[in-house]
């Protein structure tokens, strides 16, 4: 019998194991990206379960909307790597420190 | 028919215009423009003075009293310019005009050739002004006002030589003196204010009978009277501008000025300003037996040993310096017992003969050349008749011998300090008795020293660089003029006549009005018990009587004794008198040093207001302000600026970190304190 | 079997692989191998909706996520060239911590939710066929009338997006040449040309050679 808290459980998990990823890569602008995508990717799921366990749809139209942000988010993002990359030629997350105080 | 206010505003600003026109368009008018221009704003003022005193006494005028000008009005507090004329009033008008005239002419001979001769007399203009609004005032406030600008020019004039570092040095000295005066003075009005609600005079002394039995709380636990403590405050400021002990150390260093001025502003005017204060406070003072005996103790203290320092002065000024020390506190002395009248009457003779003997000092001072030694001179009788008889009348009226001025108000004081019953009297008594042997002492060796015995200067025609005769200022031999002395100029010589006429009559004309005959009226007030002058007056026979019996009297055989003395030390033996110093040189030492009070005052307020300001600045400034405050906030700011600074590491990982961390502490923070989850 | 029951072993088994795939994203060395475990994570994710009778939004994900924006992302992978060895420097370090902030996160999240509350609530009746539609229907019923004006800007979102993208990686070819004709309209003629007045001359007509008489 799946309840709401299975659901909410595995959202949780699933935003903890992003944000562990945001920085434990040090090395790896991508990774970084990604892990980005999988925090959404849990909210979504949060999202979805209430929506279904509370019968508003208006919990589905919004996951439309982060759906479509994610993806305006994700091409700009990967459009500013490929320029860092350009300029930088690493994508070494150390290496790029020129806004230290 | 009443006083005329527009006369009386002519007497105060007649010379304050003088002083304004010599002052700043000196350059236009030149020397003799300037000494015309505020000889005549004094000679206005001095001929409508006698015009106001005759108004007031012959032609029967009442009490002026009106407010001209309000300059603030806060709540009850009233602060205006207003005159009260009345006969205490009128009387110090025309003292102050007519010494002040004559001083004026004078300082045409004595300043000749000096470069601030038109500074100088916008300041003697400016000072005359000073004192007239001084003792017209019918105000604390403005009484203040000129308490103060007398001060101020009194400051400016014993500075006037400015390059002279003693000169300096003396007028710092007398500002510095008068302001703790002035202090005392200050907490003295506000004190009236505070009880009595009011500045203006009537209205302060018709509630002053209110003050009796109120206390004042000053030091923990403990309650002053108010009268009391209000009428100290009040002498307190009397004792700085009348030089009263101990803060008389200025007066002597005040000779660093020029003659005339010592002569105005500090025999016959400004120093008297204490005095006169006292006598119009009187329904105050009246009040509190403690305070008249606080004031009779320091006058009696004052009379005595300020003149006994006159004595070992070898400066021909310092003598006289001194001597008015001395008859200061006998002023003060009759105040303190009540003889309020006999204090101004005195203070009136004093101007006179005190003014004549600082301005026949400076006479024979500009005929040495500046030579103010005493032991430098001798014999000078021969070369300036008219300055030696005029100053032997000056001399004869300050040991008051019978029929000058001087013994009317001398012996007036010495008989009311006999009769008064006040606690401290009978010290009193002893000093101001004493004191008349010292007075002759000092007058008699000063007589004796300038005008007797041999000649102790040489006379060497010097071919030097040709100076005028005001170049003194050190480079001279003592003792060695350039050409013999002569009688001064009739600049000088005419002042020193005209003074030596009133030190010799005035005295007897008004010792029966002014003292016995209530000349004064309802300008002082005396309560019934303190009234020694009503006791004496039962004695008074009249002016003459008063005279003849004076040669039987005590004071006069004391005179008689110093002048026994003195003539044959002076005259016969003077080898003696360096035997006799030799002999009591400690007491000749304490009275050179004028007792260390100077001393004292210099190593204690001097030398510790110095180390208190070395202190403030190195461990106040230095450390505190700009070590810790100053330099430390930016040390601090540095600091922590560099430590935070570290946050900024330029890295992503870091920041998104720091972003986790505030979302972890959030999500802490929420459940702890247990908002709402959901479900349930 | 009982619905339910496989219900809930399919939930667990796409669960399982949803973690999986997560924790391979942040930890594989190679970072093409990174980006397909997150394609993984994706699917299953979609297959938890399907679970969820929410198709329309699990064959988005599938649609939208991983076959635009999941190949994107591979593209740029693989377009630039990235040193691999270098990469793997410091992981080890700071894994305690992460791994401490994660849990300590998780622990929080769940704390603050109220887990026990909601495992009353069982999956229930599909509100979509209650009203008669499919869950497509549902969700559009929804969006073109509650919910227009976010759809609206949700395409101006992906408009920026676009021209955001376009804008920053654009590069200008040095050799290009291209027409600029307001510079061309603005042109003086004055500046191009200058007329000189000159008398007319009449050239003189060329000397004919004299043609060899033969």
């Amino acid at each position: 019998m799946i309840s709401l808290a299975h659901y909410i459980v595995l959202g949780a998990v699933l935003f903890c194991i992003a944000v562990a990823g945001l920085f434990i890569n040090r090395k790896n602008v991508i990774v970084l990206l990604m892990s980005i995508e999988l925090m959404l990717l849990a909210v979504n799921m949060n999202f979805v379960a209430f929506s279904r366990f509370l019968g508003d749809a208006a919990g589905q139209v919004f996951v439309f909307f982060i759906l479509t942000v994610a993806a305006a988010e994700a091409a700009i993002g990967l459009a500013i790597l490929v320029l860092l990359f350009r300029t930088r030629s690493t994508i070494n997350i150390a290496d790029i420190d020129s806004m230290k105080g | 028919m009443g006083l005329s206010t527009s006369i009386l505003l002519t007497i105060a600003l007649a010379p304050l215009a003088g002083c304004l026109l010599a002052g700043f368009f000196g350059r236009f008018i030149g020397r003799v423009g300037a000494h015309c221009v505020t000889i005549l704003g004094v000679a206005i003022s001095c001929a409508l003075s006698f015009y106001v005193l005759y108004q007031l006494t012959a032609g029967g005028a009442p009490t002026y009293n009106e407010n001209l000008y309000t300059w603030f009005q806060i709540g009850p507090f009233n602060a205006s310019v207003g005159f009260m004329v009345d006969r205490l009033t009128g009387m110090m008008l025309v003292v102050v005009s007519f010494v002040s005239l004559l001083v004026h002419l004078y300082t045409i001979g004595y300043m000749d050739g000096d470069p601030g001769y038109k500074r100088f007399f916008a300041y003697i203009s400016l000072f005359t002004f000073s004192m007239f609004m001084l003792v017209m005032s019918n105000n604390f406030m403005q009484l203040f006002f000129g308490w103060e600008a007398v001060g101020l020019v009194s400051y400016l004039l014993i500075g006037f030589w400015y390059k002279k570092p003693t000169a300096i040095f003396a007028n710092l000295k007398a500002f510095l003196v008068n302001r703790v005066g002035d202090f005392g003075f200050l907490l003295g009005i506000a004190g009236v204010l505070y009880f009595l609600h009011t500045l203006d005079y009537t209205t302060a002394f018709e509630a002053a009978p209110s003050l009796v039995g109120r206390t004042l709380q000053i030091t923990a636990g403990t309650q002053w009277d108010a009268s009391t403590v209000v009428c100290i405050c009040l002498f307190i400021g009397a004792m700085g501008k009348s030089a009263q002990v101990p803060l008389h150390v200025w007066l002597p260093d005040s000779m660093e000025g020029p003659t005339p001025i010592s002569a105005l502003i500090h025999a016959a005017t400004m120093v008297t300003a204490g005095i006169f204060m006292v006598a119009r406070m009187s329904p105050l003072f009246e009040l509190s037996s403690t305070a008249l005996s606080f004031v009779l103790v320091i006058g009696a203290t004052g009379a005595l040993f300020t003149g006994l320092i006159g004595i070992v002065q070898n400066d021909i000024k310092r003598v006289v310096a001194y001597s008015t020390l001395s008859q200061l506190g006998y002023m003060t002395v009759a105040l303190g017992v009540s003889m309020y009248s006999g204090a101004v009457f005195h203070l009136m003779t004093h101007a006179f003969f005190k003014a004549l003997l600082f301005l026949g000092a400076g006479s024979v001072i500009i005929a040495m050349h500046h030579e103010q030694d005493m032991r430098y001179m001798g014999g000078l009788r021969k070369y300036m008749p008219i300055t030696w008889i005029t100053m032997w009348i000056g001399s004869l009226a300050l040991v008051a011998i019978p029929f000058t001025s001087g013994f009317y108000s001398k012996d007036a004081i010495i008989e009311a300090v006999g009769e008064s019953h006040r606690w401290g009297a009978g010290y009193a008594y002893f000093c101001v008795m004493a004191g008349a042997l010292v007075t002759g002492l000092y007058t008699f060796r000063q007589m004796y020293l300038t005008f007797h015995g041999k000649e102790r200067f040489t006379v060497v025609a010097h071919h030097g660089h040709g100076h005028d005769s005001h170049d003194d200022h050190g480079h001279h031999e003592p003792g060695v003029l350039e050409h013999a002395p002569k009688e001064s100029p009739w600049v000088v010589t005419v002042p020193l006549v005209l003074l030596a006429i009133p030190s010799l009559l005035v005295g007897f004309f008004t010792v029966g009005p002014m003292l016995f005959g209530g000349w004064f009226g309802n300008a002082i007030h005396v309560e019934e018990a303190n009234n020694v002058l009503a006791e004496m007056a039962g004695e008074f026979h009249g002016a003459a009587a008063m005279a003849l019996h004076g040669f039987t009297q005590l004071p006069f055989f004391l005179v008689l004794a110093a002048f026994a003395i003195c003539t044959y030390i002076y005259l016969f033996n003077i080898a003696l008198a360096d035997r006799i110093k030799t002999a009591l040189k400690p007491l000749w030492t304490v009275l050179d040093r004028k007792y260390w009070i100077d001393n004292v005052y210099f190593a204690l307020f001097a030398k510790g207001g110095v180390a208190l300001g070395r202190g403030f600045w190195k461990a106040g400034e230095a450390t505190v302000i700009d070590g810790a405050m100053v330099n430390g906030s930016v040390g601090v700011v540095h600091r922590i600026a560099a430590t935070v600074r570290r946050l900024q590491s330029g890295y992503l990982y870091h920041y998104v970190f720091a972003m986790i961390l505030g979302l972890i502490l959030l999500l802490g923070g929420y459940w702890l304190i247990g908002s709402a989850p959901v479900g349930q | 079997m009982n619905p339910q029951l496989l219900q809930l072993i399919c939930f667990y088994a796409f669960g399982l692989v949803t973690v999986a795939g997560a924790l391979s994203v942040i930890s594989m060395k190679n970072t093409v191998h990174a980006v397909l475990s997150l394609v993984l994570t994706f699917f299953s994710a979609a297959c938890l909706w399907m679970l969820l009778e929410a198709e329309f939004l699990a064959l988005a994900l599938i649609v939208v996520y991983v076959g635009a924006v999941m190949v994107l992302f591979l593209f740029v992978v693989m377009m630039l060239d990235i040193d691999h060895e270098k990469m793997r420097e410091g992981f080890v370090k700071f894994l305690p911590v992460g791994l401490i902030v994660a849990v300590v996160m998780l622990v929080e999240m769940l704390g603050l939710i109220g887990v026990r509350s909601m495992q009353a609530q069982v999956l229930g009746a599909n509100p979509a066929l209650a009203e008669g539609m499919s869950n497509t229907q549902w969700l559009g019923h929804a969006l073109y009338t509650k919910f227009l004006l976010p759809f609206e800007i949700a395409a101006l979102i992906l408009t920026v997006g676009v021209v955001a993208a376009v804008a920053l990686t654009l590069r200008e070819r040095s050799d290009a040449r291209h027409v600029a004709p307001g510079d061309q309209v603005k042109v003086d003629p004055r500046s191009r040309i200058r007329i000189v007045k000159m008398d007319a001359v009449r050239p003189e007509p060329p000397a004919v050679a004299e043609e060899p008489q033969s």
